[in-house]
């Protein structure tokens, strides 16, 4: 397997704070890859990093061996590295199936004439693309809602929406940001066997969650990252077998990974 | 004639401060431009104005000791606007603390137009004439030619960015206000009701706003209900220029804006005086969104 | 409501007249009467907002016309092509200032009500599209309306591109600002560069259009003239809500983080939008032009900008129907009011002040109002 997302030594300071110091990883395709580590360890500020929303301030970022380093969130998304937020952000105000189609647009083709002319060509790529939004939306279970507003769902349905949403790009690497927090145990295991399906998609996964039976139920293998560094990684067992993990987990409280 | 529109520059600059003052204070508070403070500025013109006439109707006593009258035009007009900063800020900004962006904004747009209204159906649509009272005598010294009102204008600016200075950093509400600007959780958390901070932070800014509508009204002898766009504008652009939300930043750019305009208006051409502010407004915002002693990035906001 | 409670409000409004008074002099009386009809407008404004009944009624006319729109299109068409033929000349040249500013209306819509972006010196666009048309025509003859028209949009368009490059990298009201310092700028230059514009004079006789032999000069004429403009703007900018362009668009005004890691490029949609609404400004300030005759810098002021977004506002933020209906009560509603003319920008504003605090999503409300009421049958059935 070959690397397809690749970060060189990348630090984040927000004015002096050291928020994520010299992090090199390694994304191997096709892989469902988890990093955990204690809250303010600096995971989302990694994935704020890779995908531009707040630029590293050293290090180099690759994608299918392309540098990707400081380009904007857009060029990121258009390049194949979808993300999911922590706090949600759908757009509230449109329903699902165009939050899902918001998502489409890098793949819409149609100009500004043939919009405003209403063309047969306009009227073709539309359809498509809200094909592709209804499929995406029933591969989360998500079908029956799709004129709904966003604004209307449940917590967990909002979740699904904005991995739905993320899929809508195609991308090849998918970062998901605590996708089952706040979710119960049966949420979690439709999750799980989600993130399977994807993978199965060929798309490699990398995750933040801190949920430990989804956490060593499903990955392949596991970064930790504690006060902005990396501190292990390696397969489920090794990590939970760590001292140093045991030691960040124990020193930082609640989510020790027991389980 | 350098050294004459220098004079002439720091005389408006110093009130363009004044009011700039009360732009930053809101500002650093809530993070919200008050659109309608331009307004109360003018609304101080007009209450100095009205103050002004009643001195023919006072007891002799007061004729006699103009200083002290006008001492006294100076707090009831600055006090009645700081009524006037408080019930905007109730009536048009505390409903919608937590409404999105735009709609504190239109709701001071409303109150502007409504001010702007008030006064002209009760004052009147046409320029309104400032009683001569003090200080019209002209001394020329060094070839710079200058009144004692110009000086005292000059001086009471200072002194009153100097009773702010020590408001803010000396005084119970002052630091609750420096606090709540840095950090509002963290200050209501320590006991701080940012509602009286907010409530007293309007109310100074529209005291010193008023302050500097008098004096303009006594500068330039006329006054009207149009004044507080421009004169609103001017003073945010001198804001923003300072670096908006902090507070020695809008010293400096009334002065700096006062003065550009002074020399553009001498140097170069009198009809495109008001065009200086808004290049000078666009510019900075474009190139330094932060101001010249602006600190974080304030693009974000 | 307790006794402190009382005292408390008995205060708030006494301080309230206190501060009023100094400039009541002998029309003290006029103070509670002034109080009396801004608390009433308030509490109706709450009233309309609440109401079970009226709520009810409201989300009904807008199911209905979602659900029959093309009934709905031909109808208001009907009427409005119709409506010259029972009005008196004056009331056509209401009704045809009503088409105009509906246009601009729609035209500041996209980028305010869509895109989220607030644009305070909107009438700059409008300015730049009237003179370009006065200087092509009439100043200098160098050609006729049919070739000065689509000039004067992507005249407004350049300027809109030019300000927008820089100035949309700023948020909010920075943004605002910028762009009201544009629109004061423009009328500074209008009146100042004489030997181009006319200065302060302005341009005069812009001569209506005419094609072949036929010349749009009526007030009838050059109604129907205008509305068949409105009509296309209308529908371009509904095609547009409803494409990728539109919803790419309410996505940036929603959330513009997420819409930029969903792969738009936030900076070109916000240019988009901009450059569309300063050309649709620009046509409409042709019009403007050609319509009056004569153009001069005081038709473009601060003001004017505040009136456009207020339309925008009142008819509800992002509503293409409702741009153009707060264009017509805004125009038309005042013409009904003259005996009240002195105040009704007094009223105005109040009314601005009281709808933000108590009706912030205006009178039609967004779409949403239609979606709510599926939601809420889904939920029924469910």
């Amino acid at each position: 397997m070959s690397d397809i997302l690749t970060t060189d030594n990348i630090s984040v300071a927000f004015g002096g704070v050291s928020a994520l110091s010299g992090v090199s990883v390694e994304v191997r395709e096709g892989e469902i890859l988890s990093i955990i580590g204690p809250n303010g360890a600096g995971k989302t500020t990694f994935f704020n990093a890779v995908t531009g929303t707040f630029p590293p301030s050293a290090g180099r970022v690759f994608l299918e061996g392309k540098e990707i380093t400081g380009k904007k969130p857009h060029e990121v998304a258009r390049l194949g590295l979808a993300r999911s937020f922590q706090n949600l952000k759908p757009f509230a105000e449109m329903t699902l199936l165009e939050n899902v189609l918001i998502g489409r647009e890098s793949h819409a083709v149609t100009g500004m004439l043939a919009t405003l002319l209403r063309t047969r060509a306009f009227a073709a790529d539309e359809e498509r693309q809200q094909q592709k939004a209804r499929e995406l939306l029933a591969f989360v279970g998500l079908e029956r809602r799709q004129e709904s507003l966003a604004r209307n769902l449940t917590y967990g349905e909002r979740k699904m929406l904005e991995i739905a949403r993320a899929l809508a790009l195609e991308p090849r690497v998918l970062l998901l940001d605590e996708p089952v927090a706040g979710m119960n145990p049966t949420e979690t295991g439709f999750v799980m066997e989600l993130v399977r399906k994807i993978r199965t998609q060929g798309i490699t996964v990398v995750m933040i969650e801190h949920d430990m039976r989804m956490v060593m139920g499903i990955s392949d293998r596991i970064y930790v990252l504690d006060h902005g560094e990396l501190i292990a990684s390696g397969l489920p067992h090794e990590v939970r077998a760590n001292h140093r993990v045991i030691e960040a987990y124990l020193g930082g409280g609640k989510h020790a990974p027991t389980h | 004639m350098f050294l004459q529109h220098l004079l002439n520059g720091i005389t408006i600059g110093g009130s363009y401060a004044l009011i700039a003052l009360g732009y930053t204070l809101v500002y650093g508070v809530l993070k919200l431009i008050n659109f309608a403070h331009g307004e109360i500025y003018m609304i101080g013109a007009y209450l100095g104005f009205i103050l002004v006439s009643l001195l023919p109707a006072l007891p002799p006593f007061f004729q006699g000791h103009l200083l002290f009258f006008l001492l006294i035009v100076f707090l009831v007009a600055a006090g009645l606007c700081a009524l006037y900063g408080f019930y905007l800020e109730k009536v048009c900004y505390r409903p919608l603390r937590q409404a999105p962006k735009l709609t504190p904004l239109i709701s001071a747009l409303g109150a502007s137009i409504f001010f702007q209204n008030f006064v002209m159906l009760t004052m009147g649509a046409k320029d309104r004439i400032f009683p001569q009272t003090v200080g019209m005598t002209t001394y020329t010294v060094a070839g710079v030619t200058g009144t004692p009102l110009q000086l005292a204008i000059i001086l009471s600016s200072v002194f009153l960015m100097a009773l702010l200075w020590w408001f803010i950093n000396r005084t119970r509400l002052g630091v609750a206000i420096k606090a709540t600007s840095t950090d509002p959780l963290m200050a209501s958390l320590l006991g701080i009701n940012v509602d009286t901070v907010i409530s007293v932070t309007f109310m100074a800014g529209s005291f010193l706003a008023a302050c500097a509508g008098v004096m303009i009204g006594l500068y330039y002898g006329t006054i009207n209900f149009t004044l507080g766009y421009l004169g609103g504008i001017k003073a945010f652009t001198a804001a923003v220029l300072g670096g908006i939300g902090n507070v020695p930043g809008a010293m400096v750019g009334g002065f700096l804006l006062g003065i550009i305009e002074a020399l553009g208006a001498g140097y170069f051409s009198a009809e495109y005086k008001d065009v200086y502010a808004f290049f000078i407004l666009i510019a900075v915002l474009v190139l330094r969104p932060a101001g010249l002693l602006g600190k974080g990035v304030h693009e974000r906001a | 409501m307790s006794g402190r409670r009382l005292t408390h409000d008995l205060f708030f409004y006494l301080g309230m007249l206190l501060i009023f008074l100094p400039f009541m002099g002998g029309k003290v009386a006029y103070l509670p009467v002034v109080f009396a009809a801004v608390w009433g407008l308030g509490r109706f404004v709450r009233f309309a907002g609440e109401n079970r009944g009226i709520v009810r009624f409201r989300e009904g006319v807008v199911t209905a016309v979602a659900e029959r729109q093309r009934l709905a299109i031909a109808l208001i068409l009907a009427v409005a092509v119709g409506l010259p033929f029972v009005s008196s000349n004056y009331l056509i040249e209401v009704l045809t200032s009503a088409l105009l500013y509906a246009i601009l209306a729609s035209a500041l819509n996209i980028t305010v009500g869509l895109t989220g972006v607030l644009v305070l010196g909107f009438i700059g666009f409008y300015a730049v599209g009237a003179y370009t048309t006065g200087i092509l025509t009439a100043k200098f003859a160098l050609c006729n309306f049919w070739v000065a028209l689509p000039l004067s949009g992507l005249a407004a368009m350049l300027c809109g591109i030019l300000l927008g490059i820089p100035a949309l990298r700023l948020k909010g009201d920075y943004l605002a600002v910028v762009t009201l310092g544009f629109g004061e700028i423009v009328r500074i230059f209008l009146t100042n560069l004489d030997r181009l514009t006319g200065g302060p004079n302005g341009i005069l006789g812009i001569k209506r259009p005419s094609l072949g032999p036929f010349t749009i000069d009526q007030p009838r004429e050059f109604y129907w003239f205008a509305l068949a403009v409105l009509a296309l703007v209308v529908l371009a900018v509904a095609r547009l809500v409803n494409s990728r362009y539109g919803r790419a668009w309410i996505a940036i005004r929603e959330n513009e983080m997420a819409a930029a890691a969903l792969g738009i490029d936030v900076f070109r949609k916000h240019l988009l939008s901009f450059s569309l609404s300063a050309f649709f400004a620009g046509i409409a300030g042709s019009l403007f032009a050609v319509k009056q005759g004569f153009i001069s810098p005081d038709s473009f002021t601060f003001y004017e900008s505040v009136l456009v977004l207020c339309m925008v506002v009142l008819g509800g933020i992002g509503n293409v129907t409702g741009a153009v209906t707060g264009a017509f009560l805004l125009i038309v509603l005042p013409e009904f009011l003259r005996e009240f003319a002195m105040y009704r920008m007094l009223v105005f504003g109040a009314v601005m002040v009281a709808f933000m605090v108590f009706r912030p999503h205006g009178l039609l409300g967004s779409r949403l109002i239609a979606r709510e009421a599926v939601d809420r049958e889904d939920a029924g059935a469910a």
